[in-house]
C-alpha cells in the first residue's frame, strides 16, 4: 500500500473492518502519524453515534451479571509514567480474568531464557540461542518460509530428530491492541498450541510442544493471553510437507 | 469531553441539537466513568443503567443471536470496568469509548470461526424493535436517535450501505468491496467519506 492510501484507512479503521494484518500495519503508522489519530479519534465518536440508533433493552439478567462481575476484580492499575522495567511491556495488555480467554495456561517458551517479553538480546544470553541453535543447525532441518509482504517475513525450521520447531520473523508487525500472535502445530484439522509470539519484529523463537508429528505450523491472530483453539483463520501457514 | 459541539448549517431539519443537555449528560457519564476507576461499583452501575440499552442494541445488531449478544455485552462491561483507569476524557466520550469495545467485542465474535459459518446472510434484516420503558432516559435517547438517522439519511445511498454493512454488519472492508462489487479503493472512499460526513453534520469534534 503506498504512503498516500494509507492515511486513507481512518475510517475502515474506527470500525473495525480491517483484517488483523491490515489492522497491525495501520496501529504502527496511526503511532507516528498524528493526524491519523486524530481522525481515527473523531470517526470513532461518531460511529458510537450510530448505536443510538439500534438501542435496545437488554434482559434485567444482564445487569446481574454485569454487577456480580465487576465486584470479583478491581479496575487496572493506573498508567504511571514508564520505567525501564516496564517499558518492554504496555500494561493494558495481559487481562487474565475474562472467562473467553485462557491466560496463563500456554506456555511461552523463548529458548531457556526468562526475558519472553523483551526483544531479542543476543549480547546478554547467549546461552538461550542454544535450543534455538540445535534446531537451526540440525542435520535434519527443515525449512518453510512465508512471505507476509509489508507485515514482514517469517520461517519455520523443524527438526524432527530433535521433535522441535523453531520459528524466525523478520520485521515483522506487532499483533494489533489486544491481541498476540498464537502458534500452532497442525496435524489434520487439529490445531495444538505452541505458544504465543512475543512482540518484537524480529526474534527466534522455539515453538512449545511436540513438533516431529506436526504436517505445518500456523499462527493466528488471537485474544491477549491466546485461546485453546484458534478463533480465526491462521494469517499463516507454514507446510512442512513441502519443505525443504 | 467537549465532543458534541452545535449542529452546523446544513443539518437535517427539525434534528434537535440539544448541545447543553447532551454535554451534562456527556460529562456525567465521564464523570460515573472516574468514580467506576476508584472501585466505585454503585457508579459503574449507573453507568450501566446510561449505556446498556445502546450496547446490548449495538452486539445484537451485530451479532444477532441475543444470548451472544449478551455474552459480548457483558464482556464489554467487564472489559470497560477492568480498564476504566484507562479512559482519558480528553481522548473522547465515555459513551463513545464503551461503543468502541462493544463494537470491537461484537466483531470478533462473528468472524470467529463458528460464528463465521452461522452468520446470518441477510444483513440488512431489522433487529428485534425496541421496547423502551418511557422514561426521560429513553425519551432523550430516541431524540438523539432521530437526529442520528436524520444526519445518516443525507448519506447518498452507497455510502450508507458501506458504512451500515462496515458497521452493523461487521464486515471488513474487503468484504464489504466483494459485497458491492466494487473494486477496494471504492470501498474504502465510501466509508470514510460517509463517516466523515456524519461527522461533520453531528459536529462530532475532538
Ligand atoms: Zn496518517
Amino acid at each position: 500500500m503506498s504512503e498516500m492510501d494509507v492515511h486513507k484507512l481512518t475510517g475502515a479503521y474506527a470500525m473495525d473492518a480491517l483484517d488483523e494484518l491490515e489492522r497491525a500495519r495501520f496501529e504502527q503508522h496511526l503511532a507516528q502519524c498524528e493526524d491519523c489519530r486524530a481522525e481515527v479519534a473523531e470517526l470513532r465518536e461518531t460511529a458510537a453515534l450510530l448505536a443510538e440508533t439500534t438501542a435496545v433493552t437488554p434482559p434485567a439478567s444482564l445487569r446481574d451479571s454485569v454487577l456480580a462481575g465487576i465486584s470479583q476484580v478491581r479496575p487496572l492499575a493506573p498508567e504511571v509514567p514508564a520505567s525501564p522495567t516496564h517499558a518492554a511491556r504496555p500494561a493494558a495488555r495481559g487481562r487474565g480474568w475474562v472467562p473467553f480467554l485462557v491466560a496463563a495456561a500456554l506456555a511461552l517458551i523463548v529458548g531457556v531464557g526468562a526475558l519472553v517479553t523483551q526483544p531479542w538480546a543476543p549480547s546478554d544470553d547467549a546461552e538461550r540461542l542454544t535450543a534455538a541453535e540445535q534446531v537451526l543447525q540440525a542435520p535434519d532441518a527443515e525449512e518453510v518460509s512465508v512471505d507476509l509482504g509489508e507485515a514482514g517475513r517469517a520461517t519455520v525450521v523443524r527438526s524432527k530428530a530433535q521433535d522441535r520447531a523453531v520459528i524466525t520473523t523478520e520485521d515483522m508487525v506487532s499483533a494489533p491492541s489486544g491481541k498476540d500472535y498464537e502458534l500452532w502445530f497442525i496435524e489434520g484439522d487439529e490445531f495444538v498450541s505452541a505458544g504465543l509470539m512475543p512482540d518484537a519484529a524480529d526474534q527466534t523463537v522455539v515453538l512449545d510442544g511436540s513438533a516431529a508429528a506436526a504436517a505445518a505450523v500456523g499462527i493466528t491472530v488471537e485474544p491477549d493471553g491466546g485461546s485453546e483453539q484458534p478463533t480465526s483463520d491462521p494469517i499463516a501457514v507454514f507446510d512442512l510437507t513441502e519443505s525443504t | 469531553m467537549d465532543h458534541v459541539r452545535p449542529v452546523p448549517d446544513g443539518a437535517p431539519q427539525g434534528a434537535p441539537s440539544g448541545g447543553d443537555e447532551k454535554r451534562s449528560e456527556a460529562a456525567r457519564l465521564a464523570d460515573l466513568l472516574r468514580q467506576a476507576a476508584l472501585g466505585d461499583e454503585a457508579a459503574f452501575a449507573a453507568f450501566y443503567d446510561a449505556t446498556s440499552a445502546r450496547a446490548y442494541g449495538l452486539a445484537l445488531r451485530v451479532v444477532r443471536n441475543p444470548a451472544h449478544a449478551e455474552e459480548v455485552t457483558q464482556e464489554a462491561y467487564l472489559d470497560a470496568w477492568h480498564s476504566s483507569t484507562r479512559y482519558d476524557a480528553a481522548r473522547g466520550s465515555a459513551a463513545g469509548w464503551l461503543m468502541t469495545i462493544v463494537h470491537r467485542k461484537a466483531v470478533d465474535r462473528v468472524r470467529s470461526v463458528e460464528a463465521a459459518t452461522a452468520r446470518d446472510e441477510t444483513w440488512n434484516r431489522e433487529a428485534a424493535p425496541t421496547d423502551h420503558d418511557q422514561t426521560a432516559e429513553a425519551v432523550h435517547a430516541s431524540l438523539d436517535a432521530a437526529r442520528v438517522r436524520g444526519a445518516v439519511a443525507t448519506l447518498t445511498d452507497v455510502q450508507r450501505q458501506a458504512v451500515e454493512l462496515t458497521y452493523f454488519g461487521g464486515y471488513t472492508h474487503t468484504e464489504v468491496a466483494t459485497l458491492l462489487d466494487v473494486p477496494l479503493g471504492t470501498a474504502k472512499t465510501r466509508i470514510r467519506d460517509g463517516l466523515i460526513r456524519l461527522r461533520d453534520l453531528m459536529g462530532v469534534a475532538s
